[in-house]
Order: C-alpha cells, then structure tokens, then sequence
C-alpha cells in the first residue's frame, strides 16, 4: 500500500493536476489492515475518519493545480448558487462514468462522507474563503488509490472543458458575465499555451513484433507528454502481420509496457477480452482505411469545439440534448468531421460512425469524447496529425473569442 | 404499507405435513437483507447447527427488490441450504426465468422445510400453491422432464437423478439451459423428495419511480456498452464465457491435470473461437438480460447450451482430455443428470491423479453416469473429491476449499483469487470476491495478480458488493462495468427506500457476516479457510516471460489474519459476539 500510495501521489503531479509541494501537493491514502498516507497533513484529521464511514480501501485528497483551481472554483461556486450543488458537463466521460459532480461547502467528514456515498468523488468549495482553502478534490475506492487518481483526472479535464464550452456559449448568446470572464482571462495565457515540441517518434517501417511493442509504447508516452490525453485515457493499436497490437482497457498510455494485447484479426483468440473498448472501432477503421496506425487521445480543445453549437440551432434541434449519440447535421472543424458515439459497442457507440467518417478523413473528433487519427507504416504521422487538429482547434477557439469579445466591446460602445 | 419492488409475501411450504403458509414480514426485514441471498441466509441462520438433511433444514429460494423490473441483469434468483457437499453454507445464483415468474406470481421467495415421503412438485400459479405427485417422474432427467411437463411460459427447476440418489454435487437445472450448479442444493431438494418448481404469474412489480428507473437504466446500459468484456466483440455477449477462455491461458493460469501444471500446451485447439466455429452457436440468456452470455448451439438441432468457461477448461486441461466433443457431451449429461460441473470434472481429475490412468471419452461419460446413479465407481466418486479422496488415503488430491472443488483460475497465477477461494463462505469459489475482476480484467482499475498488498481489505469489499448483488439481484458480470452507484439509483428508483451505494456495502456486510455466523456454528477440526498444501509447494507452468513460483505460505497466512481483522473475526476466523451485534445480526440464536 505505502508503493501504491506514493505512485499515485507522483502520478498527480506528473500530470499537472496537483505540485510537488504547496497548497496543491496531493494527499493519497491506502488502507488494508491499517491506514497508510503519503504524507502527514492536517487534512487527514477530517479524511481518516471516513475510512470508519465508508466502504473503501483508498482516498484522494488534493486542490488542483492552475488553471483547473480558478476553473474548477468558479464551476462549483455557480453549481452551489444554483441551488443543486452539482457540476454537470457534457462530455463523455463524465456522462459515462461519473454522471455528474457533486460539490459541498463544507470541508467536514459528515459532509464528504454524504457526498461520496454517492459518488465517487466530490468537490469542496467553501462560501467564505477563510473556511477553508478551496477548491480541493476527493475522490475514493475500493480495490486501489489508481481508482482516485483517475476519478480526479477526469474531473479536472471535464472541468476544463466546461468551463472553456459554457464560456463561449455564453459569448455567443451575449450573456454578461464579468466573473467568467475574469477567470477566463486568469487562466487564458496557460490554456492558449503552444504544445511543447514533439518528439522525433521511431521511423517505420515496424517489421517485427518487437518494434511495434516498442512504437507503440512510445508513442503512448509522447501523447501524454505533450498533454493530448490524460494519462489513464485514449487507446493505440498498429496493425502488423494480420494481428492488431492494441493498448489495453484502463490502461495508463504514459505505461504501456505489459498492457498491449495482440488480437489477430482471424478471431482465432479472445485475447481482445481485455483490449481497449475501442477494440471494435479500430479493427473496422483497417479494414476499411488499410491503415496500420491509430491514434485516439482526448486533447481538450477538440473535445471543446466538438461540443459547440451555434446557440439559435441548438436551441431548435429536437435532438439537442442527445447531441452524443446524434446528431442531423454533418458538422466539421475545418475539414475535419464531427461524428457522434458513445463509448464501446452499443447500437449508439463510436464503433458504428467512426470507421466511416475515416473513409473520408485522417482524423476524425467524437463529440464531446476525443480526437481519433490514423497513419500509415508508423506513427509519425498520426501523432502529427493530433498535435496539428488540436492547435488548430485551439487556435479556431480563442480567434472565435476574441471576435465575440469584440463584437461585445463595440456593441458597448 | 405499500411495499414496492418487494411483493411482502414469503411463501413457507412443509414438505412433510404438507402445511402452506404465507409471511407478510415487516419492511425493516427488506430494507437490512434486501432479498436473495440476504433473505436466503436470513431464514436459514436458525437452523445452522442441524444436519444438512435434517428435514427442517430449509431450502431457500429468493427473488430480489430488482427482479420483475427493468432493472439490468435482473433475472436471476438465489438459492440456499446447508451445502450436502461442504457442510457450510451452500448458496447458489440460477438464471433463466425462474425469479421473474415467482415474482411476478407475488412471491418474494419460499422457504422448503419437511420431507415428502413420496415425490413431490410444487405449482405455483399466482396465488394457487398445489404440491403434485412426482412419482411418475422420479427418475426422469431433467430434459425428459421438461418434455413431459411443458412448461411453455412457466419457469421451472427441476433435480435429475443425481439429486435423488445422494450425489453430493448435484444441482438444479432451471429452464433447461440454466443451474443452481454449486454446493449440492440438487440433493438438498432430492433429499426432500422434491422433484421440481414450476412457478407461473401475471402481476406487475410495484415500481415507486419509473422515471428514476429508466434513468439508473441508461446509465447502467451506457456502462456496459462500455465493456470490452461484457459487450466487445471478444467478450461475453459475442463469445459467452468462453471468451476467458484464451485469458487464462495467456496469463498461465489454466489449471492443468488437477492442477499439477498452470499451461495445456493444446489450449489454443479448445477456445471459445474452436466453439464458435463447430457449432454456430446463438446469444442467449436470462430473462431480461441485455448481455446474453449462454451460447446455444445451432448445428445439430438440439439447441443444448454450450459449455461455460470453467465447463470447457476443466473437461480439458484439468482431467487431460483433448476432445472438443466430449466438452460438450459432457456439460449436456451433466445438466440432464442435475450435476455441478465443476464439481464433477475435478473429482474426475482428482480420481486420474489417483489411479494414474488417463480417460477415454466413454469413460468420463460412464463416470458421470455412474455418479448419478450411484453405480460401479460413481459411488465413491459422487461424494465429491474431498470424501473421495481421503478414502483413498491422498486428501491432499483434492483440489477443494471446505469441499468444494476449485474453479478453472490457479491461485497461483493470482493471489487475491488465492485469499478468496480460501476465506469464501461456501468454500472454493471464484465468484465470492471475484478479484479476476481486477486481477485480470483490469476492473475497476488492474491490480498486480502476483501481490498480496491490499488485497485482504479488497477481498472484503468486494465479498460485501456481491453479497449485495445477490441480493438485490443482479448478475455480477453486469459489475466489471457498473457499480453499486447505479444499482443504488435503481434500487431507490423501484423501491422508493432512498438509498446510496455505501448503505448497500453496509447490507452486504451483514450478509456476508451472516455466512460467518452459520459457518461459525459447525464443528470443525482445523481453520477450513485454507487452500490445498499444492499451491504452496509446487509452481505452476513458467513461460510467456512469467515465473509461476508457489505461493508464499507465510505471505498467505499474514494476509488471511489481515483479512479477518479487517472483517471482524477473531484469529481462527471466528464470528465475533460484538461485531454481529453491531451489524445488526442475532448472536444468541446460535
């Protein structure tokens, strides 16, 4: 437990979501027999005791690291003003896995311990910032603190893209809004940030097994590095020598290693049992595309601009409020395609209108998911591919901002 | 008080004088054991100390607040003794139609006591209970059975003849292609001269929230899409679960001539794909059920299920056979005979090991025969591996936890699998804790398969969340996807009792403890929570770049006393007055 809790602490920090040291320096918690913290706090007087409460073997306690703190802090704020103190985004994991995110004032174990009966995680915003230092999140489970480190990555980035959806929305349907926009204007230089530079990835073509184990292992690790998935999210496959070397479900693309499953594309084997949900997507993406490279991560101003509709046509669609699963319009960013789909197989998943949108395109965006594309040989391309569409992405976002900024100040005037 | 989700009659029958009584229990009863295995091992605890054939020892059959409603995966129905086969509790999950048409009849569960001196069904048409004369069928399979009662819309469980002749395994088939396969509950209604249930009715669930339904629904079905192992085309609702199949090879875990060896170098010819394509099988499954985990063959016309995973690997690897057929013969004879599969193969196994002969395929079928007739081998053989065994004078052959035989994962290819076989209530069961979920199936999230660290608070919770799951009900495959989180949503939605995923952990622990506390009361010579002496002196089949060295038996032990800690039991795994009492369980009682 002591490992895994420390794992989990440095996994946090890696990703940006919580500092080494500081307000945001994570607190990870592990119980098996007795109860083991990565490091003493005042905050475990509040957070031990909910290990008697509930039903749990881990906790993962931290205050988010900019820009998802200011973000985060004023989503929650607004969530409690409203009188139904849970933040409700709309993107996929979020609907999928976690519903929605509850939000409390108060930083006491009664009221984390009602929260997380509930759900697997809460925010803790106080109403008076001498009450306590917020925003903090916590999160917990029952077979490892992995559970927490996920549950909260996945807040922070559906946080993100709330925030970045509804403050555009907000522009769009001339809503004054002097709070976001001061918040917006916080975090606007870290968000508008350029990528890193990419790595140079291994040259194809990959022509023995070992090479593609190690292609796509790299790969997976740059993808993370630049930020363009969070780490326990996203998939990779290469296809080669009638087998698809696929990363496997729930696994971390930044640790590869000992997670890729081989599927041979015959089904002589169920070794996919345990491959990416997107097992299916992927194999009918090669049958129909030849490629051999697929790449899926979740850069966040795709999955932005993937959610945007104009309000006037949202507000008339009959479908507007299950825009995930479709959609009457064919809509792109740039020339890149929008398609709906849920996550995995069913009747209304991804593997039903990913492959063909990819008959016509290179990359491909599910709304409100991630930013799929496809290369040929190697991987070089697919990963310049998704570094390219979410700059340009990015780019379309804040040009969209600054016109309605615009707009508005002349409008003012 | 208008109880919805639960109908609030519990029909009592007495076999023996043949009284029908109907209990209208109070709702505080529901709301602690919720229904299933929590009703089940509730009426059961009073009579922990009596024999297993003891005619007021009951037999419990519960449904579940879920069954009857759009709830997912809530078609199956729970099913309780004193196991004929390990002395402690012996509980059961059974698919088909069974809960459904009992619920709808207006029965939340029955409670069997009494023995019949003449064969006996019971009919349950709504309202109208009638115990019929048997005799005729006594002695009838339960496909010949079948046929003979056509039961058409009706759900019916019936015994085979390895029930009425003192097989210690035997189970109860349910709607033909369905068992209550584990612990020997077949010859807990055998013993009692009951031949079958046939139960029919035409009522609707009281829902208290539709809409709140319909929505927990969603996100449960969302969830599931989600799975690869549920819903991918590799996983159960494409390939049945079989799929695991190729798994437990891969990770060098298929237990190989009664588990002497962890690899069958011939694996790859007997996989769910070698099934797929003899026999074109089609999806089926319980009642309600979105997954549809059986597979139903197509190529004969006889439309039998085809085998489960444990079926396929243990008729294989386990007795050292390389004939696809016989798997399927062989799962077909023992669901017509009435026995548990996994029981059978590994005394089979046991009994190889033994005389150091290997099978012919006419043999094993003979074997079979033979154990439920109570013939020629069978007789010694039908008592299962632990008794067989020390008959023998090798007690150390029998691959069993408390007597119940091992399922197809080698604890020694991982070892929250090991922890749990050994501290399950009713003996060796992958299903109590069903830490391949994590160990293999990287869900929730992977563990590391080779370490005990965490796992004795893992195994506990996770032991809570299925004894909460049996009693709700639904089906644990649905729980490598969703959570108690939904199925919280759902239970709060048809029962209108608000309730969190946390205050259904908190049931399930009072279930289970409830095991402990029927455990608790036998009589035994030595801590039964232990698994055979092999796993900890000999390894298992390295390869694939992976060491399968035995288990550490200190590290074991270390983690076992870890887990009673965590459980509330004292250092033999003995209940403990306080910690019953502070689940709200009865202590004196016993």
């Amino acid at each position: 437990m002591e490992q895994l809790v420390k794992t989990f602490a440095q996994r946090l920090i890696k990703a940006g979501l919580a500092d080494e040291d500081g307000r945001s320096a994570p607190l990870v918690a592990g119980l098996d027999d007795e109860l083991t913290w990565n490091r003493p706090a005042p905050e475990t007087r509040v957070l031990a005791p909910l290990f008697d409460r509930l039903n749990i073997n881990s906790l993962v306690f931290f205050r988010p690291a900019a820009p998802f703190d200011s973000l985060m802090g004023y989503l929650a704020k607004e969530a409690l003003d409203s009188g139904d103190p849970t933040i409700q985004p709309r993107d996929c994991e979020t609907r999928t896995f976690l519903h929605d995110l509850p939000v409390v004032d108060r930083f006491d174990t009664d009221s984390l311990a009602q929260a997380l009966t509930r759900r697997k995680s809460v925010i803790i915003m106080p109403r008076n910032e001498d009450d306590f230092d917020g925003p903090a999140i916590l999160a917990h489970g029952n077979v490892s603190p992995e559970q927490g480190f996920v549950v909260t990555s996945s807040l922070c980035f559906a946080c993100f893209v709330k925030f970045f959806t509804d403050y555009l929305e907000a522009l769009e349907r001339q809503i004054p809004c002097p709070e976001m926009t001061r918040v917006f204007n916080g975090v606007r230089t870290l968000a508008e940030q350029a990528a890193p530079q990419p790595p140079r990835l291994t040259p194809g073509p990959l022509d023995t097994e070992d090479s593609v184990y190690r292609a796509v292992i790299q790969v997976g690790k740059a993808t993370v590095d630049l930020g363009l998935v969070d780490s326990y999210f996203g998939n990779i496959s290469f296809c080669f020598d009638q087998t698809l070397y696929i990363s496997q479900t729930g696994s971390s693309l930044d640790h590869l290693t000992g997670c890729i499953d081989p599927v041979p594309l015959d089904g002589s084997t169920s070794a996919g049992l345990t491959a990416s949900s997107e097992l299916s997507a992927h194999l009918e993406t090669i049958k129909r595309t030849g490629c051999e490279a697929i790449l899926h991560g979740h850069p966040r101003f795709s999955v932005i601009l993937s959610m945007i509709c104009p309000p006037d046509q949202r507000d008339q669609c009959p479908d507007r409020d299950h825009c995930h699963i479709r959609c009457p319009e064919k809509r792109f960013v740039g020339k890149i395609p929008i398609v709906p789909g849920e996550v995995g197989t069913g009747p209304t998943g991804l593997c039903n209108t990913l492959p063909a949108a990819f008959e016509h395109s290179h990359g491909v965006i599910v709304f409100g998911h991630g930013l799929f594309t496809r290369g040929k040989t190697d991987f070089t391309r697919a990963f310049q591919r998704l570094i390219a569409i979410e700059e340009d992405c990015k780019a379309r976002y804040f040009t969209r901002i600054d016109e309605l900024l615009k707009f508005q100040a002349g409008h003012a005037r | 008080m208008t109880l919805f989700g639960w109908t609030g009659n519990i029909l009592h029958i007495d076999l023996g004088t043949r009284e029908i009584r109907v209990e209208h229990p109070h709702r505080d009863l529901y709301t602690r054991f919720l229904g299933g295995k929590g009703l089940a091992g509730h009426y059961l605890l009073p009579h922990a100390r009596l024999d297993w054939d003891d005619p007021a020892m009951p037999v419990c059959l519960f449904t579940g607040p879920l069954n009857a409603t759009t709830a997912p995966t809530s078609g199956r129905i729970h099913l309780a003794s004193k196991s004929p086969l390990t002395g402690f509790m012996g509980d059961a999950s059974a698919g088909g139609k069974l809960a459904t048409q009992l619920k709808r009849a207006g029965w939340d569960g029955l409670v069997i006591t009494g023995k019949s001196d003449t064969p006996v069904g019971i009919h349950i048409h709504d309202d109208q209970v009638t115990l019929k004369d048997a005799a005729p069928l006594w002695g009838k399979d339960t496909e010949a059975l079948r046929r003979k009662l056509a039961p058409g819309k009706a759900a019916l469980a019936a015994i085979g003849p390895a029930g009425e002749n003192g097989c210690r395994f035997a189970s109860i088939t349910v709607d033909r292609h369905h068992s209550a396969g584990r612990t020997g509950l077949g010859l807990s209604l055998g013993t009692k001269k009951l031949k079958y249930i046939i139960a029919q009715g035409s009522q609707k669930t009281a829902v208290h929230d539709s809409a709140g339904l319909k929505a927990a629904r969603e996100d449960i079905l969302r969830l599931t899409a989600a799975s690869p192992a549920l819903m991918g085309q590799y996983g159960f609702t494409c390939l049945g679960t079989g799929a695991v199949f190729d798994l437990m090879d891969n990770r060098r875990m298929m237990p190989t001539d009664n588990f002497k060896a962890t690899w069958f170098a011939d694996a790859g010819q007997f996989n769910a794909h070698a099934y797929t394509r003899q026999f074109q099988p089609k999806k089926y499954g319980c009642k309600g059920c979105h997954i549809l985990c059986k597979k139903i063959e197509t190529r004969t016309g006889s439309h039998q299920a085809l085998p489960e995973f444990e079926t396929m690997s243990h008729f294989t690897a386990l007795i050292g056979s390389r004939d696809l057929e016989l798997v399927v013969e062989a799962n077909s004879l023992c669901n017509r005979l009435g026995m548990d599969t996994i029981s059978a193969a590994s005394t089979l196994a046991c009994h190889r090991e033994l005389t150091g002969k290997d099978y012919t395929p006419d043999q094993v079928l003979s074997l079979l025969w033979d154990m439920a007739h109570d013939q020629g081998e069978g007789r010694s053989l039908k008592r299962g591996s632990r008794a067989h065994a020390r008959a023998q004078g090798a007690p150390d052959t029998s691959m069993s936890v408390k007597g119940l035989e091992l399922p197809a994962y080698d604890p020694r290819g991982a070892y929250g699998m090991a922890l749990g076989y050994a501290v399950s209530t009713r003996g060796g069961c992958h299903l109590r804790a069903y830490p391949i979920s994590h160990e293999v199936f990287r869900k929730p999230v992977a563990t590391d398969r080779f370490s005990f660290s965490g796992k004795a608070r893992i195994i506990k919770l996770a032991e809570d969340l299925n004894a909460a799951v049996d009693s709700l009900i639904a089906c644990k495959f649905t729980f490598f996807a969703a959570g108690l989180e939904e199925y919280a949503k759902a239970f709060t939605a048809v029962t209108g009792v608000e309730t969190t995923a946390q205050d259904l952990m908190a049931a399930g622990e009072r279930i289970y403890y409830q095991d402990r506390l029927f455990n608790g009361a036998q009589t035994v010579a030595e801590n039964p929570d232990d698994l055979p002496p092999r796993f900890f002196t000999q390894a298992g089949s390295s390869g694939n770049a992976l060491e399968i060295p035995p288990i550490d038996r200190e590290a074991f032990l270390n983690t076992r006393e870890r887990y009673y800690r965590v459980r509330g039991l004292d250092a033999q795994g003995m209940p403990l007055k306080e910690k019953a009492l502070a689940l709200e369980l009865p202590w004196n009682s016993l």
